[in-house]
């Protein structure tokens, strides 16, 4: 799949520091559109930083970052563009606590996509009727479990009708019962075109959906497969070691 | 002659009671405005405009109010302005409180989590709707209980303004004891009264305090 066509995601030679500490090392880094990502490794490894610099959460010293044909830069037409494009769930949700579901949902559609009200709400109830959670809609952050919350999350993200889902470590902060319905609503969206990233170490999730999945450590890609090869053979050392401390329990 | 304690005297402490309360709506008005840019400012991730805030609060915050009255008083008067009293107060009290009011504000921004910034970025919402819509209104909840406190202080400064002649409250208890040879009552009197405003207003303080705590969990 990946190649002829333009990438939605291309990184090239990205470093990034925070002050002395090197965070990414030199990342090359091609998705191509409609491809679905799972990134793993230990933790420090540089893989949420990896996502975050997609939609310039985080900026690089060196490198280039090309997002759906805009070259990120830092110029805030190109950054504005690139995040209309990306959407991005987060560990924490941090959807915003003083509004409503609904609220939280219809925000971001009217005040930067424009959209009237009525549109805007139509299509939050669309969406969230499509991760089940409908007649929670008028209710609080705080009135939900995480996993509603998360949810929700990922209904906030589709209302802006993103090409490109990012997705930080989305079951990290679940409570174990709550981590399924999460993953089956991602696992629904990967039915989809959309073009997934997904920091995770769900790696039932990754056999399921990924095409491919990228490892990191100490900020760098070290190995990059489908899901069963990488599973079942994996080359590089460092990921032989990661897999079998998952699977020592 | 002596004066004594009448209708005419404590319609007098009445009008002076309005003048006080004038004083501390204005003060409080234009110094959330003030202070509203100051806490902006002071936030801003501009080094230059977050140093400019920095100054200003700590020069306001770092002398006295009697102080500052006299200097815009005079000063202003230097400038060949005819400036009233309650013009120089006004102003006066307005630099004051915007220092404080853009400290107290300028904390609860910071103490918005950095997740819900990045959340509304993610989504390409722009400062002035983040501003507007996510962080302010969390911020402003969670700095009422400390915002009321200040207000309370603002309504005993507005004392000071007797200095400058103006006659609000304790000005007019002042003048009234000169008359009636009963300071003691007299001054009794303009405490009751300053306590009367301002134990409602920390009891108001203390119930939202209250109300805003279990909204905090999560």
């Amino acid at each position: 799949m990946p190649g002829t066509e333009e990438p939605a995601i291309l990184m090239e030679g990205v470093d990034k520091y925070y002050g002395a500490f090197q965070a990414l090392k030199s990342v090359n880094f091609r998705v191509a559109s409609g491809e679905r990502i799972v990134l793993c490794g230990p933790s420090g490894s540089g893989k949420s930083t990896l996502v975050r610099c997609i939609n310039r959460l985080e900026t690089v010293q060196r490198g280039r970052i090309v997002v759906d044909g805009t070259e990120l830069t830092a110029g805030r037409k190109a950054v504005d563009a690139v995040r209309r494009d990306v959407g991005m769930v987060f560990q924490q949700f941090n959807l915003f606590p003083h509004m409503t579901v609904l609220q939280n949902c219809m925000l971001a559609p009217i005040k930067v996509r424009g959209a009237r009200r009525e549109e805007a709400r139509e299509t939050a109830m669309r969406l969230l009727a499509r991760v089940q959670i409908q007649e929670q809609a008028n209710k609080y952050p705080a009135q939900l479990s995480g996993g509603q919350q998360q949810r929700v999350a990922i209904a906030r993200a589709l209302c802006m009708s993103p090409r490109i889902m990012l997705f930080d470590e989305p079951t990290s902060a679940l409570d174990p019962e709550m981590v399924k319905e999460v993953l089956d609503t991602m696992i629904g969206l990967a039915a989809e075109s959309v073009t997934m990233v997904c920091v995770t170490h769900e790696m039932g999730f990754a056999r399921a959906v990924a095409n491919r999945v990228v490892f990191m450590a100490d900020g760098e890609i070290v190995e990059e497969a489908p899901p069963d090869e990488f599973f079942s053979a994996p080359k590089h050392r460092r990921t032989q070691a990661f897999l079998g401390q998952l699977l020592k329990h | 002659m002596i004066t004594t304690l009448g209708p005419a005297q404590f319609l007098l402490l009445a009008q002076g009671l309005a003048w006080t309360l004038a004083l501390s709506a204005i003060g409080f008005a234009l110094g959330g405005l003030g202070g509203l840019v100051i806490a902006l400012a002071r936030s801003s991730g501009l080094k230059w405009l977050e140093g400019l805030a920095a100054f200003f609060i700590e020069v306001f915050r770092g002398t006295p109010l009697l102080l500052q009255l006299f200097i815009v008083y005079y000063g202003v008067g230097l400038l060949d302005l005819s400036v009233s009293p309650w013009m120089a107060v006004s102003i006066a009290l307005m630099l004051h409180a915007s220092a404080f009011l853009g400290e107290i504000w300028r904390g609860s921004i910071e103490a918005i989590p950095a997740g819900q910034t990045e959340a509304a970025l993610a989504l390409g919402i722009h400062y002035a709707t983040r501003m507007r819509y996510i962080i302010l209104p969390q911020a402003l909840k969670i700095s009422v209980p400390a915002t009321i406190g200040f207000l309370v202080q603002l309504v005993k400064g507005t004392s000071l303004a007797a200095i400058i002649g103006f006659t609000e409250l304790s000005r007019t208890g002042t003048l009234l004891s000169n008359i009636t040879y009963r300071p003691l009552l007299i001054f009794g009197i303009v405490g009751l009264a300053y306590f009367a405003v301002c134990w409602p207003l920390s009891r108001l303080g203390r119930a939202m305090e209250r109300r805003l705590t279990p909204a905090a969990r999560t």
